[in-house]
């Protein structure tokens, strides 16, 4: 085996434990923030400032029965959490987070910092993303409840009708970049204009950002749009028969997906891995933080903004987001055959 | 290119496997679900024939939303699953025997028609090795058949129109 | 190397396993599912005929096809929703009358 292919395994193990952290640390952030915006302290009592609250959930759940409801399906209701899980593992898949390096002379053909590389990422990630809804429908379906089922059917028809809006700013991004590949779009950002504003294209596609961004917050199922855990009318929505490990899961899933949805948002619109200030080699750095600035838009936005009703949810999709995303779209394009690519 | 092979024989065997389980599973849940499993590995096998673009939409549209829909009907009428007596994928003995021995004919047929034919020689001439990109077909989509393209426009609305108006109708009803 | 043959083979047999559950099937729903492994098999061969003839064109038809294939899943399954009101049923055997 080459120092290169065992360079990329390493950079493949390294995603795959670092998206399992990811969860964990964003458990934390989360109640953290929840508690400084309600005036409460959060975890304090496990470890420094509450740090290893994360790990006594995860051994509390581990230690909890795996129940199962009498008339599910079996087959069914133990494969649902793991479809979510591991399609929110694969979407990350294509995604790159920093240039590529050579680590300090130790190879001697550079390699880039992202598990694969394909000249369709964006697809894929759509791809992947939209084969998730079946861990949600099979979850509802299978436990053979009724809170279960409407969660699922809720938030299946929600993943649906936002995937539109997505794929439509997308398409935008796709037509000013000109490539399917994230790496290449994110190299199309380097540099700037006049010399202080980065070449970014949030700032050629702001519509485009807002649209992807909020169809983001639906697909993963993030308040103000969670009607699947609506836990006032729906108790807990698809998992409500979950327990332990398998709730985990869903939950794990929840939290990389907001992951893989600030990295690609990153990626498409915010410049990925470059910045002023750091060195090409240190991009990553600059990918960490504008894709925790992005995980903190999220959890602040869940405990600021009120739940939406479910009929105003479907409406604000297709009637406001995904016309604004089709004419975001023919403005684009307008635009690219007025001025040139 | 034996690893090419026996990628080949990898996704076909499970394209045929799950193809049979659709037909014969009698919940149609699981139907559904094999059937997307079949189109999993299809996609795969269009990888190989240098189609990733294919094999993505194949995800995306057959598995990621005609498929939902498929679910979500199959969820909704809750429908009672075909009863032995009338499900009978084959009734009687005789007619299983006959059967059998047609399909099995069938099959003999097909292959010894398909090696016979000069499908074989074609495999030299223009095999390319890379990938075919997305934008050589965007652009043979737009040129050499932009009148098909528009018409299957004209026809997604046309189907969309119907769906509603005939899963629709008794709502119409009620309101009148 | 696998050879435009296997391709086609692999692509008969679907179309047999397809044709099969559409003749054999009591189930509406089985039927249509049945009817899409048989669109499948046909774009396997076409995108087999495709890469070994060096034409993208076999790609474009099975976006075609899929496209056509989308249509047909929507308008069908309406179809099978409205007739499952009517006699509450997915055998097609009961279909027999013209009017509900």
């Amino acid at each position: 085996m080459t120092p290169e292919g065992i360079a990329q395994l390493a950079i493949l193990g390294f995603v795959f434990f670092m998206l399992l952290n990811s969860a964990a640390i964003m458990v934390y952030v989360e109640r953290k923030v929840a508690a400084r915006i309600q005036q409460r302290m959060g975890p304090t009592l496990v470890g420094p400032y509450g740090a290893l609250q994360p790990l006594a959930d995860i051994i509390k759940l581990a230690m909890k029965e795996n129940l199962r409801p009498k008339s599910a399906d079996r087959i069914l209701f133990a494969l649902a959490p793991i479809i979510s899980a591991a399609t929110a593992f694969i979407a990350f898949a294509v995604v790159p987070f920093g240039a590529e390096t050579a680590f300090f002379g130790l190879l001697d053909r550079p390699v880039p910092l992202g598990v694969a590389d394909v000249n369709v990422a964006i697809l894929w990630v759509f791809a992947v993303t939209s084969m998730g809804v079946y861990g949600i429908v099979l979850a509802g379906w299978s436990s053979n409840s009724k809170y279960s089922l409407l969660g699922a059917l809720r938030s299946s028809a929600q993943m649906i009708s936002y995937e539109l809006s997505y794929g439509m700013a997308l398409a935008a991004v796709l037509v000013l970049a000109n490539s399917m590949s994230l790496r290449e779009i994110v190299d199309a950002q380097a540099g700037t204009w006049l010399g202080f504003v980065p070449r970014w294209l949030v700032f050629l596609q702001p519509v485009g950002f807002f649209v992807f961004m909020t169809a983001g917050v639906a697909e993963t199922n993030r308040a103000p749009f969670d009607f699947p855990e609506a836990e006032q009318e729906l108790v807990a929505g698809y998992h409500t028969e979950y327990s332990s490990m398998s709730f985990a899961m869903f939950f794990m899933a929840e939290y990389i997906n907001m992951v893989t949805v600030s990295a690609v948002a990153t990626n498409l619109y915010l410049g990925g891995w470059h910045g002023p200030f750091l060195p090409v080699w240190l991009g990553w750095i600059w990918f960490l933080l504008k894709v925790g600035f992005l995980l903190f838009f999220y959890v602040w936005m869940r405990w600021t903004l009120p739940r939406y009703r479910y009929d105003q949810l479907m409406a604000f999709g297709w009637k406001f987001l995904l016309p604004l995303s089709v004419i975001n779209l023919l403005m684009t394009a307008a635009g690219v055959l007025y001025f040139g690519a | 290119m034996a690893h090419n092979l026996m990628l080949f024989y990898a996704f076909g065997a499970i394209a045929v496997v799950t193809s049979l389980l659709v037909v014969a599973q009698s919940n149609p849940v699981y139907s559904v679900l094999l059937l997307i499993g079949s189109f999993v590995a299809l996609a795969g096998l269009y990888v190989l024939l240098a189609a990733p673009f294919v094999a993505v939409i194949q995800i995306i549209v057959y598995a990621g939303a005609i498929m939902v829909l498929f679910l979500f009907v199959v969820m909704l009428l809750n429908a009672p699953r075909e009863d032995a007596v009338q499900s009978g994928i084959i009734e009687s003995g005789a007619a299983r025997v006959l059967g059998a021995l047609l399909a099995i004919a069938l099959v003999a047929e097909l292959v010894w028609a398909v090696s016979r034919s000069g499908a074989a020689a074609v495999g030299a001439t223009g095999e390319r090795e890379h990938a075919w990109s997305v934008t050589e077909i965007g652009q043979i989509i737009f040129r050499d058949y932009a009148f098909a393209f528009e018409a299957t426009s004209i026809l997604i609305l046309v189907a969309m129109v119907g769906a509603v108006a005939l899963a629709g109708r008794h709502l119409a009803e009620k309101k009148s | 190397m696998a050879e435009l043959n296997h391709y086609l083979m692999l692509s008969g047999v679907l179309f047999t396993i397809g044709t099969a559950g559409v003749l054999l099937r009591r189930n509406l729903i089985t039927v249509l599912l049945s009817i899409e492994v048989m669109l499948n098999a046909v774009n396997l061969s076409f995108i087999a005929f495709g890469h070994f003839l060096g034409s993208a064109d076999g790609q474009v038809i099975v976006f075609f096809v899929i496209t056509v294939a989308a249509a047909e899943a929507a308008v069908g399954l309406a179809l099978v929703i409205s007739l499952f009101r009517h006699v509450e049923t997915l055998n097609p055997d009961a279909f027999r009358r013209l009017r509900g």
